[in-house]
């Protein structure tokens, strides 16, 4: 029997660690939420009709499974490993966020939550939660940098069109930290009737068990897919890591193949040595950011850095407790892909495939091409295209100097 | 350090015997201008501070309200770092000050100096504890480890939503004070403070003998008087801050000690009631 919210590891622990990495480091007013958030889940998860609810939703309203599609033109193109691509670009609202808004969606139903809040960079999380809440008639509001706001018009009006309120955020950097920041401050003011629906797995235990299990599905689909399409297991899975939601959705369900490996692209932005970038696991260092330890960018004084990246949806200067946890231990490893490469697998993967991708999902293309070019052709790579580009077109316009 | 009471217990002791209420307030160090604590420390001890909680400022204080986080933010515009901070206290205390001196501080910061460091240092300079807002019991072994060894006390904060179990994990870890947060929400000034208040503080001194602190939406006298005999002292913060950037910069110490002594007439007026029965 297959279920669909099972766990992919025995981590976290129950205090929330992988290893060193996780836990709750949060206000103690949530507390009590933070336990009850947990217990809920835990029986969630055990509750057959709560995952055939989660499975149903996500056939018939995600439209999963998704494909895996075998990319030959790109595979021709690079002249090295086959690259398939995990289509989650063709799920509902355009990316992998969808499947944690509905399985926290219907977590937050079942709790007695009338009211869900959410941070947002890009907005594709944003827009995927006021998608789930329109679709189970919760409340919605979504926290949203102001610079993101401005960056990101099109999402806004998105989440307005489907009964959202947008809050832009105007402290600090003004991008997705601070929304996170000013989420959590509205959870803790809010805590009684309001259920935080978190985008990645990131922040503090159990979310980033929760979202990574909700997620799972991504992993579970490609393994099965990838057997029936080629009768073995890949040799390599790639995927972008911002918090590192659609990674952990994936490698979760290759943990246990110690002959799969597992590569990870981060956003190196204007390069690693500009300081202008996201790669937190390859250019941080281990710190305490929205509630759990993991690699952080930061000042000497432990200040938090802003992030750069082309891609909004990996502008954050923190990561998902779970990847430094497999970095640490050797089972992953992690890549920093820089703006201009990116834009270069962007081009390549619309040219070669006709498919324009989410210039997150980019990185790990980028990311892809690397790695293949240096492998034979009996090799196997599964990257997750993890969202498509329409939001990316006014970005990528500008960085190709046209005026639209 | 152990057979010597703590500046700390010394002073909660002081007020229980006077029956005094404890008036502890707030300033992020470095705000509004760098060397500010300075002179705004001994103004609020001559304004009747019982003691001083000193914020060490970060750059994602998700506990604070806008007040707090506009300090912050330019506080490090102005330089501030966890040294700096440890340097003011030190010349505090070379100034005379001599009330408890309390650092309340985010964790990432005090991690990135080294806890061992930090709470060396705060022996060093004479910090007496340190408050951690995003540092719950549970995650808290080291710091509450080396801060005992040291004699300094971890200053532990619960809250109105906190379980029966928190409490007494608060309770069994506590030394010096436990910090009520008086609201569910962030830091910043209040109209009026939630009418649960006295059950609350109840469940609290049900599970320890500690003096209790009081935080959160405290700016004014009436709030003063409504909770003057349910804890030893209460924290002002955002109402401070906020008073203390409406006046020209010369006349900041004086405000400082005027609000104090303001807030403090809130005590009075409660008392004269209180002490007929």
């Amino acid at each position: 029997m297959t279920t669909t919210v099972q766990r992919a590891r025995n981590l976290p622990d129950e205090r929330g660690r992988f290893g060193e990495f996780g836990g709750i480091y949060a206000p103690v007013t949530l507390l009590p939420a933070i336990e009850e958030l947990i217990a809920a889940y835990e029986d969630a998860r055990r509750d057959p009709a709560f995952q055939a609810e989660f499975e149903r939703l996500l056939r018939e309203f995600v439209g999963r499974p998704t494909p895996l599609y075998y990319a030959a033109s790109l595979t021709e193109k690079v002249g090295g490993a086959r690259i398939f691509l995990k289509r989650e670009d063709l799920a509902h609202t355009g990316a992998h966020k969808i499947n944690n808004a509905v399985g926290q969606g219907l977590l937050a139903k079942r709790m007695g939550k009338p009211r869900v809040i959410a941070e947002t960079g890009a907005g594709q999380h944003g827009v995927a939660t006021a998608t789930v809440c329109a679709m189970l008639g919760l409340e919605c509001v979504i926290y949203m940098g102001e610079l993101d706001v401005q960056r990101q018009s099109l999402n806004v009006f998105r989440m307005k069109l489907l009964g959202a309120e947008v809050r832009p955020v105007r402290s600090g950097s003004r991008t997705l930290k601070d929304a996170m920041n000013e989420a959590i401050r509205d959870w803790v003011t809010n805590v009684q009737t309001t259920y935080y629906l978190v985008g990645s797995v990131a922040g503090m235990h159990p979310y980033p068990m929760i979202v990574r299990d909700f997620q799972a599905v991504i992993g579970r689909e490609t393994r099965e897919q990838i057997l029936a399409a080629t009768g073995r297991l890949p040799d390599a899975v790639v995927a972008c890591v911002g918090g590192g939601s659609n990674a952990m959705g994936i490698f979760s369900g290759f943990l246990d193949d110690e002959t799969v490996e597992l590569h990870g692209a981060e956003a190196a932005g204007e390069g690693l040595e500009t300081g202008r970038h996201a790669a937190s696991l390859t250019a941080g260092r281990v710190g305490v950011l929205h509630g759990s330890r993991s690699f952080v960018l930061q000042d000497e004084d432990g200040q938090i850095l802003e992030a750069h990246s082309i891609a909004a949806g990996l502008d954050y200067p923190g990561v998902g407790p779970e990847h430094a946890y497999l970095k640490t231990i050797g089972r992953a490893r992690y890549h920093a892909i820089t703006d201009a490469e990116a834009l270069e697998a962007f081009q390549l993967l619309c040219r070669t495939e006709g498919i324009i991708p989410a210039l997150e999902s980019a990185h790990a293309i980028a990311l892809a091409v690397r790695l293949a070019r240096q492998r034979p052709r009996d090799q196997i790579i599964v990257v997750n295209l993890s969202g498509r580009g329409d939001k990316d077109m006014h970005t990528v316009a500008s960085a190709l100097g046209v005026t639209l | 350090m152990t057979g010597r009471p703590s500046r700390i217990d010394e002073t909660f002791a002081r007020l229980r015997a006077r029956r005094e209420l404890g008036f502890i307030p707030y300033l992020t160090i470095g705000y509004p201008e760098r060397e500010s604590a300075l002179e705004l420390v001994p103004a609020l001890v001559r304004g009747g501070a019982c003691a001083v909680e000193l914020g060490i400022p970060f750059s994602d204080p998700l506990a604070d309200g806008a007040t707090i986080q506009r300090a912050s933010q330019v506080a490090l515009q102005n330089g501030v770092t966890v040294r700096y901070c440890l340097e003011t206290a030190a010349r505090l205390r070379e100034q005379g000050v001599d009330v408890p001196l309390v650092f309340m501080g985010y964790f990432n910061p005090l991690l990135q100096y080294g806890l061992e460091r930090f709470v060396r240092a705060c022996v060093e300079v004479g910090v007496d504890g340190v408050i951690v807002p995003d540092l719950p019991p549970n995650e808290s072994d080291e710091l509450h480890a080396l801060c005992r060894e040291a004699g300094r006390d971890l200053i532990f904060m619960v809250a109105p939503t906190s379980t029966e179990r928190h409490l007494r994990e608060v309770a069994a870890r506590a030394s010096g004070f436990i910090y009520c947060v008086s609201l569910t929400g962030v830091t910043g000034a209040r109209d009026r403070l939630p009418e649960e208040l006295p059950a609350f503080l109840q469940r609290v001194r049900a599970v320890t003998e500690l003096p209790l602190a009081l935080g959160f939406g405290i700016s004014r006298p009436e709030h003063v008087a409504q909770v003057r005999d349910l804890v030893d002292a209460v924290v002002v913060g955002s109402a401070l801050l906020d008073r203390l950037v409406s006046v020209a910069p010369a006349e900041r110490a004086s405000t400082a000690e005027e609000f104090i002594a303001w807030l403090r007439s809130g005590a009075e007026t409660a008392a004269t009631v209180g002490e007929g029965s």
